[in-house]
């Protein structure tokens, strides 16, 4: 019979205090590559709309005419796939991730 | 003999991740038949392929599954390479080994928490899921993603590893060892922990060939299968030998599993150790023209991507034979003549992953 | 990795599934892809030999369930049953297109183009 095993992690843990961090007041280190989301440098655009056709969720919305940029939070995966294609490379993925929300969460962007 | 009854397991059930539905025909308390029923998150990925080109679709075979996630995206990025004729450079390949060998470490640790739940042991639990966090900081900081990585490629990887986070993962490999001798001691030593795997669950390494076990399951059996030893990616440079079991019980396929996470540790030294410098991505130019069958060994088992294009950039098809598929006949067999209590205990020792079954 | 697929036709197909199994292959997939009809691939495997039996048939012809021979290919059968609408007979656990319970009939087999 083996028992107590588990004793001396059981100690450990308890002089160590808890591993987790206390979310809301206390946001956990982000790495450099964290995919959060992704960032538009609006004057580099060019609206060649190659982010619109290669994104495979579709969550990218390119309007040469208005010269805006558009692009719906929640349908993107954050593969990082657009700005990888981009010719200007003027998309970047930002470490931080978007805040939550209730609805819908579209972001657009626009050239004056 | 005595009465019959139905009593139906599922798809809600506090040991499944995921929905799975059992019909479980008893005996006063002894299982005499399982009639499984799935079909609850069937998704229809495979069919995605003839809307997302053959480089979109590297995403979505990535989101089959969360847990091998990277291994999918590897296995589907295998067979378009090998339709293509694109031979990967070194490094990536060592590249993608160490991620595989890091997932397989995840996933293990992930089931042995869900096994010590299974069985009530919450500490075990909380402390197996603590140090597989160690594991997610490693792919956050190298990939960016802690599930879903998004850096496998058709031609290569996405990013590469620098040689000081290099050093840091070896590092880290270090502590998660120490720190992993110190709770699977629990796992081999524990009475409570031997009380509820030993000799639960038999499976005969006659009835695991026939029934077509894969991974772990057939490894606990004494069948030594392994897709590793095919030498797919930097696996032909390493040195491991598949770890077998041939007691096949619920123990057995625990230690098989605790085994292969320090294996991974030693698989990641090696290739750390051996790395190449130079490219990490083949540029890919044109269309696949061709078909192929790829077999990758997940932490589940052996996966099969079969892809077949026509030269255009949809494909015609990708059939994912996930291990989990394989082993629900293995399961349905173990199931017969075990007691009611131990189901939830069965099915989780195959590892269940239902979101790859049904794609 | 070698490709080895091999075409059969469709009465063949037993007779090879039982000179594979007396020599101790093991059933590792069952495949279909849609096209004209639909294409079968059988795979096969012993310590790593891979194998693979082709079988093209249309909507309409009937092929013989192999799970006799080898238990669990009723997985693979009823999945190919219900997603693609192959015929196929005798499975030893039919679940009468009830596996995966979807409410689209044969939701990957070719449909007609809409003109």
């Amino acid at each position: 019979m083996a028992i107590l095993n588990m004793s001396k992690t059981l100690f450990k843990s308890l002089f160590h205090g808890p591993y987790t961090t206390l979310y809301p007041l206390k946001e956990k280190d982000k790495y450099e590559r964290t995919r959060g989301k992704i960032e538009i440098d609006m004057p580099q655009c060019i609206y060649c709309g190659m982010c619109q056709r290669r994104c495979p969720t579709g969550a990218i919305q390119v309007d040469k005419a208005s010269v805006s940029w558009g692009i719906d939070r929640l349908k993107c995966i954050q593969c990082g796939y657009c700005s990888e294609v981009c010719p200007k490379k003027c998309l970047s993925m930002d470490n931080h991730y978007t805040t939550p929300s209730y609805g819908e969460s579209k972001d657009k962007f626009t050239n004056a | 003999m005595s009465e019959r009854t139905v009593i139906p397991f599922g798809p809600q059930h506090p040991v499944l991740p995921e929905p799975i539905h059992l019909d479980l025909v008893l005996e006063d308390e002894t299982v005499v038949e399982a009639i499984p029923q799935i079909g609850y998150i069937h998704r229809g990925l495979e069919k995605l392929v003839e809307k997302k080109d053959f480089q979109q679709y590297t995403y979505v075979a990535e989101r089959i599954c969360g847990i091998c996630s990277f291994m999918h995206g590897m296995g589907y990025c295998m067979s378009i390479e090998s339709i293509m004729d694109v031979k990967i450079p070194d490094r990536a390949d060592y590249l993608r080994t160490i991620w595989a060998e890091l997932s397989r470490m995840h996933s293990h640790l992930l089931w042995l928490g869900l096994l010590a739940d299974a069985f009530g042991f919450e500490s075990l639990f909380m402390h197996s899921w603590r140090l597989r966090e160690r594991v997610l900081d490693i792919f956050e900081e190298t990939t960016g993603g802690r599930v879903i990585f998004s850096v496998c490629d058709i031609g290569g990887v996405r990013k590469d590893i620098s040689s000081e986070t290099l050093k840091k993962i070896n590092e880290s490999m270090d502590i998660i060892e120490k720190e992993l001798t110190e709770l699977t001691a629990v796992f081999f030593k524990d009475s409570s922990v031997k009380y509820r795997t030993k000799g639960v669950g038999v499976l005969s390494k006659q009835l695991a060939h026939d029934l077509g076990a894969v991974g772990p399951m057939a490894k606990a059996s004494g069948l030594p299968f392994d897709m590793r030893t095919q030498g797919y990616a930097a696996y032909k440079y390493l040195k491991f030998e598949p770890i077998i079991d041939t007691d096949g019980d619920s123990y057995a396929r625990t230690t098989v599993r605790i085994k292969e996470i320090f294996q991974s540790i030693d698989l990641i030294r090696q290739a750390i150790s051996l790395i190449p410098e130079g490219e990490i991505k083949t540029k890919v130019v044109g269309n696949p023209n061709g078909e192929y069958f790829t077999r990758v060994e997940q932490p589940r088992g052996e996966v099969i991507y079969y892809a077949k294009a026509n030269g255009t950039k949809f494909l015609d098809r990708v059939r994912v034979r996930t291990p989990t598929f394989a082993n629900v006949p293995a399961l349905l067999e173990t199931l017969k003549g075990c007691s009611l209590a131990d189901v939830p205990i069965l099915i989780l020792t195959i590892d269940p992953c239902i979101s790859c079954t049904e794609r | 990795m070698e490709q080895n697929i091999k075409v059969i036709q469709t009465g063949e197909l037993l007779s090879h599934a039982v000179s594979l199994n007396h020599e101790g292959y093991r059933l590792v997939a069952i495949s279909a892809t849609a096209k004209e009809g639909i294409e079968l691939t059988y795979s096969f495997d012993k310590e790593y030999d891979f194998i693979n039996l082709r079988l093209e048939i249309d909507a309409d012809t009937e092929v013989d369930s192999i799970s006799p021979l080898y238990s669990y290919a009723f997985l693979y059968e009823n999945e190919i049953k219900e997603l693609f609408g192959a015929k196929i007979r005798n499975i030893t656990l039919d679940f009468n297109n009830q596996l995966y319970r979807i409410p689209i009939e044969t939701p990957f087999a070719k449909k007609e183009e809409k003109a």
